[in-house]
Protein backbone atom coordinates (compact mmCIF):
# COMPACT_ATOMS: atom_id res chain seq x y z
CA UNK A 1 0.00 0.00 0.00
CA UNK A 2 2.90 2.60 0.72
CA UNK A 3 4.85 1.43 -2.26
CA UNK A 4 1.53 2.11 -4.65
CA UNK A 5 0.78 5.78 -2.11
CA UNK A 6 4.78 6.65 -3.42
CA UNK A 7 4.25 5.81 -6.80
CA UNK A 8 1.11 7.81 -6.77
CA UNK A 9 2.15 10.89 -4.98
CA UNK A 10 5.56 11.28 -6.71
CA UNK A 11 3.64 10.99 -9.95
CA UNK A 12 1.51 13.79 -8.61
CA UNK A 13 4.38 15.95 -7.42
CA UNK A 14 6.14 15.46 -10.97
CA UNK A 15 3.67 15.89 -13.18
CA UNK A 16 2.40 19.43 -11.27
CA UNK A 17 5.42 20.35 -11.18
CA UNK A 18 6.13 19.91 -15.10
CA UNK A 19 2.56 21.69 -15.49
CA UNK A 20 4.35 24.98 -13.61
CA UNK A 21 6.95 25.08 -16.12
CA UNK A 22 4.93 24.48 -19.17
CA UNK A 23 1.53 26.49 -18.24
CA UNK A 24 0.89 29.77 -20.18
CA UNK A 25 -1.13 31.01 -17.81
CA UNK A 26 1.08 32.68 -14.13
CA UNK A 27 -1.94 31.63 -12.34
CA UNK A 28 -2.65 28.13 -13.30
CA UNK A 29 0.94 27.46 -12.45
CA UNK A 30 0.27 28.97 -9.09
CA UNK A 31 -1.95 26.22 -8.79
CA UNK A 32 -0.27 23.31 -10.03
CA UNK A 33 2.66 24.39 -7.54
CA UNK A 34 0.16 24.43 -4.74
CA UNK A 35 -0.80 20.81 -6.01
CA UNK A 36 2.91 19.99 -6.20
CA UNK A 37 3.67 20.71 -2.88
CA UNK A 38 0.87 19.24 -1.38
CA UNK A 39 1.84 15.92 -3.03
CA UNK A 40 5.16 16.54 -1.65
CA UNK A 41 3.72 17.11 1.75
CA UNK A 42 2.61 13.24 1.05
CA UNK A 43 5.89 11.98 0.31
CA UNK A 44 7.20 13.45 3.85
CA UNK A 45 4.53 11.60 5.19
CA UNK A 46 5.72 8.51 3.81
CA UNK A 47 8.80 9.24 4.81
CA UNK A 48 7.50 9.78 8.99
CA UNK A 49 8.70 13.05 8.78
CA UNK A 50 5.03 14.60 10.43
CA UNK A 51 6.26 17.73 11.66
CA UNK A 52 7.82 18.15 7.73
CA UNK A 53 4.77 18.01 6.37
CA UNK A 54 2.61 19.89 8.33
CA UNK A 55 5.02 23.06 7.77
CA UNK A 56 5.13 22.27 4.13
CA UNK A 57 1.42 22.46 3.83
CA UNK A 58 1.37 25.66 6.70
CA UNK A 59 4.28 27.83 4.80
CA UNK A 60 4.66 26.72 1.68
CA UNK A 61 0.92 25.63 0.45
CA UNK A 62 -0.57 28.35 2.20
CA UNK A 63 2.05 31.66 3.18
CA UNK A 64 4.15 31.76 0.28
CA UNK A 65 1.76 30.24 -2.18
CA UNK A 66 -0.76 32.98 -1.55
CA UNK A 67 1.54 35.32 -1.35
CA UNK A 68 2.92 34.28 -4.85
CA UNK A 69 -0.85 34.19 -5.88
CA UNK A 70 -1.60 37.65 -5.11
CA UNK A 71 1.68 39.24 -6.50
CA UNK A 72 0.85 37.60 -9.76
CA UNK A 73 -2.54 38.97 -9.67
CA UNK A 74 -1.42 42.43 -8.37
CA UNK A 75 1.18 42.76 -11.34
CA UNK A 76 -1.34 41.67 -13.92
CA UNK A 77 1.60 39.40 -15.43
CA UNK A 78 -0.42 37.62 -18.08
CA UNK A 79 -1.67 40.71 -19.64
CA UNK A 80 -0.20 41.79 -23.18
CA UNK A 81 1.26 39.06 -25.52
CA UNK A 82 2.26 35.77 -24.12
CA UNK A 83 6.11 35.50 -25.09
CA UNK A 84 7.37 32.39 -26.81
CA UNK A 85 10.87 31.61 -26.22
CA UNK A 86 13.40 31.19 -29.08
CA UNK A 87 14.16 27.55 -30.35
CA UNK A 88 17.22 28.11 -29.21
CA UNK A 89 16.47 28.60 -25.70
CA UNK A 90 13.65 26.10 -25.54
CA UNK A 91 16.39 23.27 -27.21
CA UNK A 92 18.91 24.55 -24.81
CA UNK A 93 17.28 24.20 -22.01
CA UNK A 94 15.39 20.83 -22.80
CA UNK A 95 18.92 19.35 -23.15
CA UNK A 96 20.25 20.48 -20.01
CA UNK A 97 17.40 19.33 -18.32
CA UNK A 98 17.55 16.01 -20.08
CA UNK A 99 21.25 15.57 -19.42
CA UNK A 100 20.61 16.04 -15.75
CA UNK A 101 17.94 13.65 -15.54
CA UNK A 102 20.21 11.18 -17.31
CA UNK A 103 22.90 11.78 -14.67
CA UNK A 104 20.92 11.20 -12.28
CA UNK A 105 19.39 8.44 -13.19
CA UNK A 106 22.69 6.93 -13.56
CA UNK A 107 24.38 7.48 -10.33
CA UNK A 108 20.84 6.31 -8.23
CA UNK A 109 19.78 3.60 -10.61
CA UNK A 110 23.27 3.00 -12.28
CA UNK A 111 25.78 -0.45 -11.68
CA UNK A 112 27.99 2.56 -9.24
CA UNK A 113 24.71 3.21 -7.22
CA UNK A 114 25.05 2.62 -3.99
CA UNK A 115 23.33 -0.69 -2.25
CA UNK A 116 19.68 0.27 -0.74
CA UNK A 117 19.27 -0.33 2.91
CA UNK A 118 16.32 -1.26 4.63
CA UNK A 119 14.59 1.58 6.44
CA UNK A 120 15.82 2.25 9.66
CA UNK A 121 12.96 1.25 12.37
CA UNK A 122 11.50 4.13 14.00
CA UNK A 123 13.33 4.39 17.96
CA UNK A 124 11.89 6.61 20.47
CA UNK A 125 13.35 9.60 21.43
CA UNK A 126 16.18 8.17 24.37
CA UNK A 127 15.38 10.47 27.61
CA UNK A 128 19.54 10.87 28.04
CA UNK A 129 20.68 11.37 24.64
CA UNK A 130 23.45 13.40 23.34
CA UNK A 131 23.13 16.37 21.03
CA UNK A 132 25.28 15.41 19.12
CA UNK A 133 23.55 12.30 16.84
CA UNK A 134 20.00 12.85 17.24
CA UNK A 135 18.34 9.47 16.32
CA UNK A 136 15.18 9.80 14.01
CA UNK A 137 12.05 10.11 15.57
CA UNK A 138 8.28 11.00 14.56
CA UNK A 139 7.85 13.13 17.21
CA UNK A 140 8.17 17.09 16.71
CA UNK A 141 10.12 17.16 20.27
CA UNK A 142 13.34 15.83 18.51
CA UNK A 143 13.43 19.13 16.12
CA UNK A 144 12.94 20.90 19.45
CA UNK A 145 15.67 18.99 21.03
CA UNK A 146 17.81 19.53 17.89
CA UNK A 147 17.12 23.13 17.41
CA UNK A 148 17.97 23.92 21.04
CA UNK A 149 20.89 22.13 21.52
CA UNK A 150 23.26 21.07 18.06
CA UNK A 151 21.64 24.22 16.21
CA UNK A 152 21.17 26.79 18.83
CA UNK A 153 23.33 29.51 16.73
CA UNK A 154 22.03 28.91 13.67
CA UNK A 155 18.02 28.53 14.49
CA UNK A 156 19.20 32.05 16.20
CA UNK A 157 20.29 33.37 12.87
CA UNK A 158 17.25 32.26 10.95
CA UNK A 159 15.20 34.53 13.36
CA UNK A 160 17.70 37.31 12.87
CA UNK A 161 17.35 36.56 9.41
CA UNK A 162 13.62 36.55 8.96
CA UNK A 163 13.46 40.55 10.98
CA UNK A 164 16.26 41.52 8.34
CA UNK A 165 14.11 40.29 5.46
CA UNK A 166 11.02 41.98 7.19
CA UNK A 167 13.40 45.10 7.39
CA UNK A 168 14.42 44.76 3.97
CA UNK A 169 11.24 44.32 2.49
CA UNK A 170 9.89 47.93 4.06
CA UNK A 171 12.50 49.53 2.75
CA UNK A 172 12.18 48.37 -1.16
CA UNK A 173 8.34 49.06 -0.86
CA UNK A 174 9.21 52.40 -0.09
CA UNK A 175 8.22 54.82 -3.03
CA UNK A 176 10.78 56.40 -4.64
CA UNK A 177 9.76 59.43 -6.02
CA UNK A 178 11.49 61.50 -9.48
CA UNK A 179 14.34 63.41 -7.51
CA UNK A 180 15.45 60.16 -6.35
CA UNK A 181 14.67 60.51 -2.77
CA UNK A 182 12.52 58.28 -0.40
CA UNK A 183 8.84 59.55 0.08
CA UNK A 184 7.56 59.43 3.86
CA UNK A 185 4.15 61.36 2.65
CA UNK A 186 1.47 59.01 2.02
CA UNK A 187 0.39 58.08 -1.53
CA UNK A 188 -3.09 59.40 -0.91
CA UNK A 189 -1.75 63.06 -0.64
CA UNK A 190 0.34 63.75 -3.61
CA UNK A 191 -3.41 63.41 -5.96
CA UNK B 1 7.75 -0.51 2.94
CA UNK B 2 9.76 -1.82 -0.15
CA UNK B 3 10.65 1.53 -1.58
CA UNK B 4 14.57 2.24 -1.52
CA UNK B 5 16.13 5.71 -0.89
CA UNK B 6 17.13 5.49 -4.74
CA UNK B 7 13.83 5.98 -5.66
CA UNK B 8 12.67 9.02 -3.57
CA UNK B 9 15.89 10.58 -4.62
CA UNK B 10 15.26 9.86 -8.15
CA UNK B 11 12.20 11.79 -7.70
CA UNK B 12 13.99 14.73 -6.13
CA UNK B 13 16.42 14.83 -9.13
CA UNK B 14 13.36 14.85 -11.74
CA UNK B 15 11.81 17.69 -9.62
CA UNK B 16 15.37 19.22 -9.45
CA UNK B 17 15.66 18.71 -13.37
CA UNK B 18 11.98 20.26 -14.24
CA UNK B 19 12.79 23.51 -11.72
CA UNK B 20 16.15 23.93 -13.71
CA UNK B 21 14.07 23.22 -17.08
CA UNK B 22 11.71 25.83 -15.86
CA UNK B 23 14.45 28.75 -14.57
CA UNK B 24 16.02 28.47 -18.11
CA UNK B 25 12.99 28.01 -20.12
CA UNK B 26 10.26 30.37 -19.18
CA UNK B 27 10.37 34.41 -19.54
CA UNK B 28 8.47 35.59 -16.37
CA UNK B 29 10.25 36.50 -13.47
CA UNK B 30 7.55 35.40 -11.05
CA UNK B 31 7.62 32.02 -12.99
CA UNK B 32 11.05 31.64 -12.87
CA UNK B 33 10.86 32.48 -9.02
CA UNK B 34 8.32 29.25 -8.51
CA UNK B 35 10.71 27.20 -10.42
CA UNK B 36 13.37 28.10 -7.77
CA UNK B 37 10.90 26.86 -5.17
CA UNK B 38 10.56 23.74 -6.64
CA UNK B 39 14.42 23.17 -6.91
CA UNK B 40 14.49 23.96 -3.39
CA UNK B 41 11.62 21.35 -2.89
CA UNK B 42 13.66 19.17 -4.26
CA UNK B 43 16.62 19.65 -2.44
CA UNK B 44 14.32 18.87 0.74
CA UNK B 45 12.81 15.98 0.02
CA UNK B 46 16.62 14.23 -0.95
CA UNK B 47 17.52 15.93 2.63
CA UNK B 48 14.18 14.57 4.01
CA UNK B 49 14.96 10.67 2.75
CA UNK B 50 18.37 10.63 3.89
CA UNK B 51 17.70 11.64 7.09
CA UNK B 52 15.07 8.56 7.15
CA UNK B 53 17.38 5.78 5.72
CA UNK B 54 20.32 7.07 7.98
CA UNK B 55 18.31 7.65 10.95
CA UNK B 56 19.56 11.05 12.02
CA UNK B 57 17.74 14.13 12.82
CA UNK B 58 20.16 16.51 11.45
CA UNK B 59 18.52 16.20 7.31
CA UNK B 60 14.11 17.09 9.16
CA UNK B 61 16.44 19.78 10.77
CA UNK B 62 17.89 21.45 7.66
CA UNK B 63 14.90 21.35 5.98
CA UNK B 64 13.64 22.83 8.69
CA UNK B 65 15.65 25.82 7.98
CA UNK B 66 15.40 25.72 4.11
CA UNK B 67 11.74 25.97 4.78
CA UNK B 68 11.97 29.43 7.00
CA UNK B 69 14.75 31.26 4.90
CA UNK B 70 12.79 30.17 1.61
CA UNK B 71 9.66 31.76 3.49
CA UNK B 72 12.47 34.65 4.39
CA UNK B 73 13.36 34.65 0.46
CA UNK B 74 9.98 34.64 -1.32
CA UNK B 75 9.01 37.97 0.32
CA UNK B 76 12.23 40.08 -0.41
CA UNK B 77 12.35 38.52 -4.13
CA UNK B 78 8.68 39.47 -4.34
CA UNK B 79 9.32 42.60 -2.82
CA UNK B 80 12.09 43.08 -5.28
CA UNK B 81 10.05 42.42 -8.46
CA UNK B 82 7.17 44.34 -7.50
CA UNK B 83 9.72 47.66 -6.98
CA UNK B 84 10.99 46.64 -10.43
CA UNK B 85 7.38 46.27 -12.09
CA UNK B 86 6.86 49.86 -10.93
CA UNK B 87 9.71 51.30 -12.44
CA UNK B 88 9.39 49.36 -15.51
CA UNK B 89 6.24 48.47 -16.11
CA UNK B 90 7.07 44.78 -16.80
CA UNK B 91 7.77 41.32 -15.41
CA UNK B 92 9.50 39.97 -18.31
CA UNK B 93 13.15 39.18 -18.31
CA UNK B 94 13.99 40.07 -21.67
CA UNK B 95 12.83 43.58 -21.05
CA UNK B 96 14.29 43.57 -18.01
CA UNK B 97 17.91 43.16 -19.86
CA UNK B 98 20.29 46.06 -18.48
CA UNK B 99 20.57 47.59 -15.01
CA UNK B 100 21.15 50.61 -15.89
CA UNK B 101 18.22 52.99 -16.21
Amino acid sequence: MADFLFYLFSALTVLSALLVTVSRNAVNGAMFMIMSFVGMAALFLLLEAYFLAALQILVYAGAVMVLFLFIIMLLDADKGRSVRPDRLTTFAAGIGALLLVLGLAYITFGESASPSTPLPEITEMPQNASADDIPFTTASRSFGYGLFTKYMLPFQVTGFLLLIAMVGVIVLSKKIDASGEESTKPRIAKS
Amino acid sequence: MTISLNAFLFVSGLLFAIGFFGVLFRRNTLVIYMCLELMLNAVNLALVAFSRYHNSMDGNLFVFFIIAVAAAEVAVGLAIIVALYRKRQTVMVEELAELRN
